[in-house]
C-alpha cells in the first residue's frame, strides 16, 4: 500500500482499503477481495445461471462461500424443491457449504458460523446483509449475478461510502427494546434518508445493548437506503465470536480525524414502543396511534428479530397465557442454534403451551413464500423487516412491523397492545 | 443510440416488492412468466398498458427493499427499455445495469405519464417530445459504462475473465 493518507479514516474507508489494496477515501471506486459471499434460495439460483454464462469452471475460495436455504424451507412447491436441488448440486460440484432446509435465515447462519468476522468485507446475495455491520464488518447486500461474480473471481468493484453517524443515548424503559430504536431511526431519517451512505451507529445506548438488539438494529440500515449498517467491536462482540472461530479477530475502528457528512442523534430516553404501519417501514408511530387495531397473524422471527433475547422476551409475556381466539402467533427461531436454545430453556414449550405455532428456523412467512400467508383484509403484526404491500404473499392484507415484546401482547389479546402493561 | 417511447409514472420509494412479487419470483427462473406480473401490487393493469419499448418513470428511491436481480429483469422482459427516476436505491441500480437495463439519474418532476420521450443512451440526454423539455441525466461510474457498454455484467466477465484493474474508472 503506497503512502499513508494524511486524513482520517471511517470504517468503510479502513475495510475497503485493506481489502484492495489502495489508499482509498469515499467517492472512490475499488476492487476488493472478498472474506465471504453468501446466497438464499430467493438469490442462488440466479446467480448459478450468471456464474454458467460466465463460463465460470471453478469458485475461486470456496472456503469463502455458502448458500442457505432458508425463504422456502422446506419447500413448499415441486418448482421451488427443484431450485433448491440446483443448488444443493452447485455447491456440492463446487465444493462449497451448502445450510440446507432447518439450518435456519441465512444471515442468522452466517453469524452462527463465525464467517462474518470483525474488519471483514462480506458480501451477500439479500438485501439484509447489512446486519452483520453490527459485529463490525462491512457487509452489503448485492444482486445474484455480482455474487457469481464474487464467487468466480473472489473479488467485486465497490464505490466507497460516505459516512453517517447514528449516536443513540439514553437508556430504554422498561419494555422498550431494540427493534423499538431501529424503528425509531428508520422513522427518522426516512427510507432514502441514508442511501449510498455507510451508517456508524454507537453511543451509549448501543454499547449496553446485547449483540442480538444490535443485530435487530443493523438489520435495518438497508431500510434507511444505508450500503452498510457498522458499529465497533466490543467484549460483547469477541465474547460472541470466542469458540465460534480459530481466525484472528482484527476489529476496525474509525480514526478520530475521520470525514463524516452527517451526524445525527438519538436519545431513547422517553422511547415508547414504535409500530410501522402498512405499506412502508418508515410509516412509523407510537404504538399507542394503533393500539386497539384488530389483528389476525402474529410473527415472531426473521433475521430482525429471531434470536435468543427476543424468544425470551415474547416467552416471558405469554407464559401462562393464551393466544387470543382467532389469532396465529407463528414464532421462527432464526437458526438451528437458537432453537436448540430455545428448546434447553424451556421456551418452545411455553409458546406450544399459549398456542402459539412453532415453525422450522427458516423466513417463515416474511417474504410470502409459505408458513402463514395471510387472508384478505387481515392485519398482520411481524417482528419482520419489511411492511410494503403483497410482502407477506397477499396484496389484501396489511403488516404492522413492531418488536417481539409488542407482537406477543399484541397476541394475547388479539389486537395492538403496548408491552409495557408486562413490564411493571 | 436513440429510442423512443412513452412514459409509465410512478412516485417515490417503489420498492422490488412491488416491481416483482415474492409470491411469484420464488418458485421460477422464467423472466417472460415473470414480467406478465411486473408492478402488479402497485398498478394491476400495468403490463396491459405497456409497449415494448416503453419507459419507466419514477420518482426517489427507485427499486428500493429486497436486493431481488429479478426486478430489473422482470421489467426487461415485460418490455420496459430504460428506467428514468429522481435517485435509485443502490442494490437495484446495479442490477440493472449488470443486466444491461439503463437506468438514468434525472429530474423526473416535468414528465407526465404518457409523454412520448426520445432518449440518447450515449448521451443520457432525454427529449421529452410532448412538452418540449431537454433533461440531461447524471453521469455513471466508468466501471458501470464499461459494464454497459458490453450488454451487461455477464458479457463483461465472460470477455475479460474478471473485473479489469484499469477499467475501475474515475
Amino acid at each position: 500500500m503506497e503512502g499513508k493518507s494524511a486524513v482520517g479514516k471511517t470504517i468503510s474507508e479502513k475495510i475497503l482499503s485493506t481489502h484492495s489494496g489502495r489508499d482509498a477515501s469515499a467517492g472512490d471506486i475499488v476492487i476488493a477481495e472478498l472474506d465471504f459471499m453468501m446466497a438464499q434460495d430467493g438469490t442462488a439460483p440466479l446467480a448459478i445461471r450468471s456464474f454458467e454464462g460466465m463460463d465460470g469452471t471453478a469458485v475461486a475460495h470456496p472456503e469463502r462461500a455458502a448458500f442457505c436455504i432458508d425463504h422456502s424451507a422446506p419447500s413448499p412447491l415441486r418448482a421451488v424443491s427443484d431450485l433448491h436441488d440446483l443448488m444443493r448440486a452447485f455447491a456440492s460440484r463446487y465444493g462449497f457449504e451448502l445450510n440446507d432446509v432447518g439450518e435456519g435465515v441465512c444471515h442468522q447462519v452466517m453469524l452462527d458460523k463465525g464467517h462474518a468476522l470483525p474488519g471483514s468485507l462480506v458480501i451477500g446475495a439479500d438485501s439484509h446483509t447489512c446486519t452483520y455491520g453490527a459485529v463490525n464488518a462491512f457487509a452489503t447486500g448485492v444482486g445474484s449475478t455480482d455474487l457469481a461474480a464474487g464467487l468466480l473471481s473472489g473479488s467485486l468493484w465497490f464505490k466507497v461510502p460516505e459516512t453517517m453517524t447514528v449516536t443513540v443515548s439514553g437508556a430504554l424503559g422498561p419494555g422498550v427494546f431494540a427493534k423499538d430504536v431501529a424503528l425509531m431511526m428508520v422513522g427518522g431519517i426516512t427510507a432514502d434518508g441514508a442511501t449510498y451512505h455507510a451508517l456508524e451507529i454507537g453511543g451509549e445506548t448501543i454499547s449496553a445493548m446485547g449483540l442480538d438488539g444490535r443485530l435487530t438494529i443493523s438489520n435495518l440500515a438497508v431500510e434507511m437506503g444505508a450500503k452498510a449498517g457498522l458499529m465497533e467491536a466490543d467484549e460483547k462482540t469477541l465474547t460472541f465470536f470466542r469458540g465460534r472461530t480459530a481466525a484472528a479477530l482484527e476489529p476496525v475502528s474509525p480514526d478520530p480525524d475521520a470525514r463524516y457528512v452527517e451526524a445525527v442523534e438519538f436519545d431513547v430516553s422517553d422511547l415508547v414502543p414504535q409500530v410501522a404501519s402498512p405499506h412502508t417501514v418508515d410509516n412509523v408511530s407510537a404504538v399507542g396511534e394503533v393500539e386497539g387495531t384488530p389483528v389476525a397473524e402474529g410473527l415472531i422471527g426473521t433475521c430482525t428479530n429471531g434470536r435468543l433475547d427476543d424468544l425470551r422476551v415474547a416467552a416471558r409475556i405469554v407464559e401462562g397465557g393464551k393466544v387470543a381466539p382467532g389469532v396465529r402467533l407463528i414464532v421462527a427461531p432464526a437458526s438451528r442454534e437458537v432453537m436448540l436454545g430455545a428448546l434447553a430453556e424451556g421456551l418452545i414449550e411455553v409458546f406450544v403451551e399459549a398456542g402459539a405455532v412453532v415453525v422450522p428456523p427458516g423466513c417463515a412467512c416474511c417474504v410470502g413464500t409459505h408458513q402463514g400467508v395471510p387472508g384478505d383484509g387481515e392485519n398482520v403484526i411481524s417482528t419482520a423487516n419489511r411492511n410494503f404491500k403483497g410482502r407477506m404473499g397477499n396484496p389484501e392484507a396489511f403488516i404492522y412491523l413492531a418488536s417481539p415484546a409488542t407482537v406477543a401482547a399484541s397476541c394475547l389479546e388479539g389486537r395492538i397492545t403496548d408491552p409495557r402493561r408486562h413490564f411493571d | 443510440m436513440v429510442i423512443k417511447g412513452k412514459a409509465h409514472r410512478f412516485g417515490d420509494d417503489v420498492n422490488t416488492d412491488y416491481i416483482i412479487s415474492g409470491r411469484y419470483k420464488f418458485k421460477t427462473l422464467d423472466m417472460n412468466e415473470l414480467g406478465r406480473h411486473v408492478m402488479e401490487d402497485l398498478d394491476p393493469e400495468f403490463y396491459e398498458r405497456l409497449e415494448k419499448g416503453d419507459f419507466l418513470v419514477a420518482g426517489k428511491n427507485f427499486g428500493c427493499g429486497s436486493s431481488r436481480e429479478q426486478a430489473p429483469l422482470a421489467l426487461k422482459a415485460a418490455g420496459v427499455a430504460c428506467v428514468l427516476a429522481e435517485s435509485f436505491a443502490r442494490i437495484y441500480f446495479r442490477n440493472s445495469i449488470n443486466n444491461g437495463l439503463h437506468a438514468l439519474v434525472c429530474d423526473t418532476s416535468g414528465i407526465a405519464d404518457g409523454d412520448q420521450l426520445e432518449i440518447d443512451l450515449e448521451s443520457g440526454t432525454i427529449g421529452d417530445v410532448t412538452t418540449g423539455a431537454e433533461i440531461d441525466s447524471g453521469p455513471l461510474p466508468g466501471v458501470m459504462r464499461g459494464i454497459l457498454s458490453e450488454g451487461g455484467l455477464v458479457e463483461y466477465i465472460k470477455k475479460y475473465g474478471g473485473l479489469v484493474a484499469e477499467r475501475e474508472g474515475e
